[in-house]
């Protein structure tokens, strides 16, 4: 295996990409001169932040990407992000009592800081939502640092591969080839015949119902139906939502807010795990898309089923008593809004919570547990497996067994009428697999480690703690549950965890196929 | 009339015979010793050359020409010498085409690439496939007027409930007429006195609903209709088949031994169950129960294998089978062997442009056992002798041999009365003994 890669090329586009994410900085620090709280956190983070972006975009003048690179470029990009993301949460705790601040009594706490930091910025980037602050407070944070989390789930939603296409022409060339890589779901739809536009509709799109639900949150705390919900929190939960992220400067997550917020919030969680590219199309007149996709009928045909059967569970009394969220039992509205909030905020990864589903009797966590699988829609903001996946894999399944009774048939797999084509089947069967195996491991992995490290872990905690990472949930059961924290894990449970974060938002491939093959001529 | 042909294949050489009859024939053909051979065996001028080439155009003297009938092996030829034609002489130019997605675009766009009539040779093989197997105990099933009025010649086999009966004593629809029946080799006009026998063919004209029920009550097991459709052979027509039996609610089952073309098949065929399988392994066909399908048709790619691939079927069981015949002087003998229909495909063609070198307004031309009939649909205009007149005058002037089977005024049926009033803008059905065709073509 040769490394023939101008691996200069694509760290000078990274260099780029850190430059931009400096600027994106401006806006905690806006927040903090709002509240008058310390800017020199944030003043420090730009400048080195803007200075490493400078000093890599040096090293290649006018940088080349080919496919490699490209791979390359998308691979680092995210591990960079958070890398840099981290800088804040280091600066922003030192000196303080968060988990996630720079320590400096000793050299394994500092690793140990930088660990957790480094697992939280990975964790907004990637949209996964799992945290290990030890307590969310706005009295133990600043404004500005919770909303920095919130913010950079928001960039990591669409992707910053697809925002820097979107706004840098230089890298259009190879636009197709980095999107490839970086949007979720086994295939890249063109809208344009221009990548650079194709990517700026879909951030457009994304913006726009950001701008929609905030605007939604806000005019519910004005009218008076939901006291708490104050422009930064309608701000900062409206970057979250749409990303399928998760964060919120809520201790209680959306448990802090009125029903009617909750509401508010579903449709939106729904419209996050869809493919953004069928709004597009909606856009432009053509509605019947959205409804003759079949992704799409399979999505939300499944919210239904999920949520219908979740609200019957938790109407039998499933959620017996609960420290937050309330009684279910015999309680229609409250069933529904439970099992519709929940089944909307974990089948597509989101993450958020409405009652602390970690104390639902073992039928509701199970069944919660089962819907993680699923995964948000191809070309949508959600991770995990995706709905458009385990249709092909099923419908795969069944023609195995169809032709085993008539071995002569010869039956392609149709999705909507189109024909998937075997080398795709391929590739989403290996995808498929690839991720149980990953996710069976991690568990394994998590549960070992915790052995070493002489805690108790439960197996719900630990499948759930690889599944939730591994598909960008971000709450798991048990410790981990919606209102708990990954804090009380090994740093190397957190580095795994880290590490399946990342795999999980590139959705595998693209980081193993660094390792394993693929990039090696130009 | 002067008509020239390019491509003496299989279908331009029959149009060729057909025509040389009546009509001045030029024949361009790029291989010689097919020039040689046809300049013999038929009256036609063959030329050889391109027929893409002005120059070869020229020579065969196109200008001259009222007509051009493009039926090389390939589309794009055939639309090119269509669109050259059209452009030096005021001609009437013919392309036989084998896709059918450039049939479909030229149907949207009336005109297009300079062609006035285009054919698609294994589209009409289809349709004429499922048109024969839908009408139990057809041997040749045609609509006409929009669909409005079928034709069907059926096979009356032994045991049928109107075998041995006068044609008197049958008791049929006010729609239905009986136009003729072939017996041996003989073409026998119905009276009321004859009486209709075991392997007769009888062919009847009529409403859809008429003559399908009338099929119905003839023959010998009535079958409620068909279901279980099995294809042999994936080949064009074969595909075309199967998507014609998909389009009308069908499920068939569509075998096909080449691994690429099962796969294109199945990928083309939503409603069909496509199986990469030799058409002619019994074990396989009995284990697939092929011999519990109502109809299998056979469209593999020799007579050899249609007729093995048809009696197989046959010997498991099937209760009907259709298969293509590629070469005319086939099709009795596929028949008198076990196969229920053979289609000809080049029949099928001809009988599509073959009308249009008749002269007056021919509708629509079908030719009956080796056009010793056929079954004409014409439109009758204001200059026309029989508009205005009563039905049975007009009857007792033409010859024997001709029948008028049904019309049609106005998109509605009419059974044809003794004093039924020819109007102008009425398509009339006859039913013609070919022997006095020519007379009868002119009369209309």
């Amino acid at each position: 295996m040769a490394w023939n890669i101008e691996w200069r090329a694509s760290l000078a586009n990274l260099g780029t990409m850190v430059k931009y994410l400096s600027i994106s900085m401006l806006v905690p620090l806006f927040v903090a001169v709002v509240y008058s709280e310390d800017i020199w956190v944030f003043l420090l983070s730009i400048a080195i932040t803007a200075a490493a972006g400078f000093a890599l975009e040096q090293l290649e003048k006018e940088p080349d990407l080919g496919p490699s690179e490209a791979l390359l470029l998308v691979s680092l990009a995210w591990t960079t992000a958070s890398i840099f993301g981290a800088i804040p949460f280091l600066l922003g705790g030192l000196g303080t009592e968060s988990t996630i601040g720079l320590s400096l009594e000793s050299g394994s706490a500092a690793v140990s800081s930088i660990v957790n930091a480094l697992f939280e910025s990975t964790s907004g980037f990637t949209t996964t939502g799992a945290t290990v602050l030890g307590e969310i407070s706005l009295e133990r944070h600043s404004h500005a640092l919770l909303l920095w989390r919130q913010l950079i789930q928001w960039l990591g939603g669409m992707g910053i591969i697809v925002l820097m296409i979107a706004i840098l022409p230089e890298l259009a060339v190879n636009g197709a080839q980095l999107m490839q890589s970086e949007a979720p779901g086994p295939d890249l739809q063109k809208l344009t015949p221009r990548i650079a536009e194709t990517a700026r509709a879909l951030w457009l799109l994304y913006f726009g119902f950001t701008v929609l639900l905030v605007m939604i949150l806000y005019g519910l705390h004005l009218a008076g139906f939901a006291p708490k919900m104050n422009l930064y929190n309608a701000v900062a939960h409206g970057f979250t939502t749409l990303p399928t992220g998760g964060f919120s400067p809520q201790a209680d997550s959306i448990a802090a807010f009125s029903a009617a917020v909750q509401w508010a919030i579903i449709p939106f969680m729904v419209v996050a795990g869809t493919n953004f590219a069928l709004f597009w199309h909606v856009l432009k007149g053509e509605a019947e898309r959205l409804y003759q996709n079949s992704e799409f009928r399979a999505y939300t045909g499944l919210l239904a089923v999920f949520t219908a059967v979740l609200a019957a569970i938790l109407f039998g009394g499933a959620a017996p008593v609960l420290e937050i969220g309330g009684p279910t039992e015999g309680l229609a509205e409250n069933s529904l809004r439970h099992a519709a909030f929940q089944i909307g905020s974990l089948l597509n990864s989101t993450g958020y919570a409405n009652a602390n589903f970690a104390q639902w009797n073992q039928s509701a966590q199970i069944f919660l547990f089962f819907a993680m699988f699923v995964g948000g829609s191809a070309g949508s903001t959600g991770g995990g497996v995706k709905v458009v996946r385990w249709l092909v894999v099923l419908k795969a399944i069944r023609r195995e067994l169809y032709t085993t009774a008539h071995p002569e048939v010869v039956e392609p797999v149709r999705l909507a009428g189109t024909v998937v084509s075997e080398d795709a089947i391929r590739g989403i069967t290996a995808f498929t697999m690839l991720y149980l195996i990953l996710f069976g491991v991690g568990a394994v992995f998590l549960g070992l480690d915790a052995g070493r490290a002489g805690f108790d872990l439960t197996v719900l905690e630990a499948a759930s703690a690889s599944l939730a990472t591994l598909g960008n949930i971000g709450p798991g059961f048990g410790r981990l549950g919606p209102f708990g924290s990954y804090l009380f894990f090994p740093d190397s449970s957190k580095l795994l965890m880290t590490l399946f974060m990342w795999l999980g938002r590139l959705e595998i491939v693209p980081v193993l196929a660094l390792f394993v093959t693929g990039v090696r001529d130009r | 009339m002067r008509i020239l042909i390019v491509g003496a294949g299989e279908v331009g050489s029959s149009i060729a015979a057909n025509l040389a009859k009546n009509h001045d024939v030029v024949v361009i053909e790029t291989d010689e010793a097919v020039v040689e051979d046809l300049n013999f065996s038929l009256d036609v001028l063959a030329v050889q050359g391109d027929g893409t080439d002005l120059e070869v155009l020229e020579e065969a003297d196109v200008r001259r020409a009222d007509m051009v009938i493009a039926a090389t092996d390939s589309d794009e030829t055939n639309i090119v010498i269509s669109g050259t034609a059209k452009t030096i002489a005021d001609i009437f130019t013919i392309a036989r085409v084998k896709r059918r997605r450039l049939l479909t675009t030229w149907e949207q766009s009336q005109g297009a690439f300079g062609v006035d009539f285009m054919v698609c040779t294994d589209l009409i093989s289809a349709e004429a496939i499922f048109r024969t197997s839908e009408v139990p105990n057809a041997h040749d099933v045609d609509t006409f007027a929009n669909g409005l009025i079928r034709m069907v010649e059926l096979n009356i086999e032994v045991g049928s409930p109107i075998a041995g009966q006068r044609v008197a004593d049958v008791d049929i629809a006010e729609t239905l007429t009986f136009a003729g029946i072939f017996r041996d080799d003989e073409l026998i006009v119905v009276t009321g006195d004859t009486t209709i026998e075991a392997g007769d063919k009888l062919v009847v004209i009529g409403s859809q609903e008429a003559v399908q029920d009338f099929a119905a009550e003839t023959a010998v097991e009535s079958p409620n209709g068909i279901d279980d459709v099995v294809i042999i052979g994936g080949s064009e027509v074969g595909y075309q088949t199967a998507r014609l039996f998909e389009a009308n609610g069908y499920h068939p089952r569509l075998i096909e031994q080449d691994r690429y073309r099962a796969r294109e098949l199945s990928e083309l065929l939503t409603d069909t169950t496509v199986m990469e399988s030799d058409g002619t392994d019994t074990e396989f066909l009995k284990r697939e129960n092929v011999g519990d399908a109502d109809v299998v048709i056979v469209c593999l790619e020799s007579n050899e294998k249609n007729l093995l691939a048809s009696l197989l079927a046959r010997k498991i069981g099937a209760k009907r089978t259709l298969a293509i015949v590629e070469t005319a002087e086939y099709a009795d003998l596929f028949e008198e062997i076990g196969v229920n229909i053979a289609i000809d495909p080049r029949l099928e063609t001809a009988e599509e442009i073959v009308r249009f070198t008749r002269e007056g307004h021919t509708e629509k031309v079908v030719m009956l056992q080796h056009d010793r009939a056929e079954v004409l649909e014409v439109e009758i205009d204001d200059t026309s002798w029989v508009a205005g007149r009563e039905l049975v005058d007009v009857v007792d002037e033409l010859p024997d041999g001709v029948v008028i089977g049904a019309i049609s005024r106005d998109g509605e049926l009419l059974g044809p009365r003794g004093a039924t009033v020819f109007e102008p803008g009425d398509h009339v059905v006859v039913f013609v003994d070919a022997t006095v065709l020519d007379e009868i073509i002119h009369r209309f």
